[in-house]
């Protein structure tokens, strides 16, 4: 969950409506996808269950956004903008292969 | 009113309901029965208006003589007993016991349902809006052909066409059932939009003729607000809507029907009373769990009822307009994205933006980007100036665009 003063998280929401908005002026959204929430249960095969997303890796995906773009390169410049950058994360470009 | 403005006034609003009344009674079979009844009335009351003068009451003149003719006319042709009661034996006293309500709530309830038949997702909404300013506002063929900037014999025979495809698909001229409703007043609120914007940007230099399709495009959509049926959400969105943006009718235009932008603006001109009611409707359309894009164009027109520059009122815009796009993208909502944001964040902040835009065959996009550029790079602000001139169509852009390069070419 982010953190901060009301007046820094209504900053940092209106950077993520910006970059949002920014997408979309641009013909280019798809969905502006949504956050994930940090709790979650990660099934492994024969029924095990466990609690939390899984905890080897560093880095868990706090959310996703639909564009469409034409080229690897132009959907890498729509993702530049987006404000995660500014709290330390990272944005994984990766295509949709059509089942 | 003087005489001579109010038959035709009276004529254009009468004539939708005598036509909407008998249209429901006979259906779209024989639509053009409701409008030769109606048509004939008129024609009957010019000629002894023009003799008598005006009768006292002139609706109900119209209304009795509307119902004589269409019973004589259900009578002479069979649709009485083919169409309205298929299966009653024919017989003299039955046929004085053709109803004809016009009633007010008649009146009503029959524009609302063939508002629901016209707006029809089978016909093109171009189709639907002729359709609707012929049938639900009463406009002659010519004034719709002006107002599309079109011929008389394209317009006839876009309608025709259309009541053909009505008539072919069985469509009733009825309300649709509860869980409908939503999916085709979508379509109904559509051609409302339409045909608003249709008057509000047309470039007819007819004045009167263009406030005259917003007007109805409201009176319209004011039946469905004032309905139980109809009164939802959106409705109340895109009343308030018409209502903001046509608090500014008598600002923006100038004698001649030249736009005069909204900067530029007399506010004393705009209209507080239409104001004051786009805010009792955009509180109205506050309900529901569903933010539709009228809402949020009812939002952006709200901020622009008030003139001065705050930086609450660019934010408020900006963020709307960002919602906006998520919602429905348009090349125009883009553009003043843009613009919001130059007003909010900076011009520098709005050119890198506007230049991910690419609307490279839309001279607004141009237009906005000399506008950005200009005090920050006036040559690049000509260049881009000069390329809106050229992809310009209409004399008043033209107009504006020059008058904007003037401006910079002054400073120099």
């Amino acid at each position: 969950m982010p953190t901060g003063s009301p007046e820094e998280m209504q900053s940092m929401t209106k950077q993520w409506m910006d970059w949002i908005g920014s997408i979309a002026a641009q013909n280019k959204l798809v969905d502006r996808g949504n956050r994930l929430g940090e709790e979650g249960k990660v099934l492994r095969p024969n029924n095990v269950v466990t609690d939390g997303p899984y905890t080897e890796i560093k880095e868990t995906l706090g959310g996703y956004t639909l564009v469409k773009a034409n080229s690897f390169e132009e959907a890498v410049e729509l993702a530049k903008g987006c404000p995660i950058f500014s709290v330390g994360g990272t944005v994984e470009v990766r295509p949709i292969d059509q089942m | 009113m003087e005489h001579q403005e109010m038959i035709p006034h009276l004529f254009r609003t009468e004539y939708s309901k005598i036509v909407s009344v008998l249209g429901k009674l006979v259906g779209f079979e024989h639509i053009e029965i409701a409008e030769d009844i109606a048509g004939d009335t008129f024609l009957l009351a010019t000629e002894t208006w023009s003799i008598k003068g005006l009768p006292e009451n002139p609706a109900a003149w119209l209304y009795t003589v509307a119902k004589n003719r269409a019973k004589d006319h259900l009578k002479r042709n069979n649709i009485f007993f083919e169409k309205v009661k298929p299966g009653i034996q024919r017989s003299n006293s039955e046929l004085h016991e053709i109803e004809i309500d016009l009633s007010n709530k008649n009146i009503i309830d029959s524009q609302l349902q063939m508002m629901f038949a016209i707006c029809h997702p089978l016909i093109p909404a171009e189709a639907q809006i002729g359709l609707s300013l012929r049938i639900l506002c009463g406009f002659g063929i010519e004034e719709i052909a002006d107002a599309f900037l079109s011929n008389k014999e394209t317009i006839n025979k876009r309608l025709f066409r259309a009541k053909e495809k009505l008539r072919k698909e069985k469509v009733r001229i009825e309300f649709p059932g509860i869980s409908e409703i939503d999916a085709r007043l979508e379509t109904v609120l559509t051609t409302l939009y339409l045909l608003f914007n249709e008057g509000y940007y047309s470039l007819s230099q007819n004045t009167t003729l263009r406030k005259d399709l917003c007007m109805e495009a409201m009176r319209l959509n004011y039946l469905l607000a004032d309905d139980p049926h109809t009164n939802k959400p959106p409705v109340n969105a895109l009343l308030s809507l018409m209502c903001f943006h046509a608090s500014r009718f008598d600002a923006r235009l100038n004698q001649n029907g030249e736009i005069i932008l909204y900067d530029d603006q007399d506010t004393a001109l705009w209209d507080e009373n239409l104001i004051t009611q786009g805010e009792f409707y955009l509180n109205r359309a506050a309900t529901g769990d569903k933010l539709s894009k009228y809402h949020l164009e009812a939002a952006i027109a709200y901020w622009h009822t008030k003139k001065d520059d705050t930086a609450e009122k660019w934010e408020s815009i900006l963020q709307l307009y960002n919602q906006l796009l998520q919602v429905e993208y348009s090349p125009i909502a883009a553009l003043n994205r843009t613009f919001a944001l130059a007003k909010a964040r900076g011009k520098q902040t709005a050119i890198i933006e506007a230049e991910k835009l690419k609307l490279t065959t839309n001279h607004l996009y141009y237009a906005l980007l000399g506008y950005l550029y200009t005090d920050i790079d006036n040559q690049q602000a000509l260049t881009h100036l000069q390329a809106a001139l050229k992809l310009s169509k209409s004399t008043p852009d033209k107009e504006t665009i020059l008058k904007s390069i003037n401006k910079i070419q002054e400073y120099r």
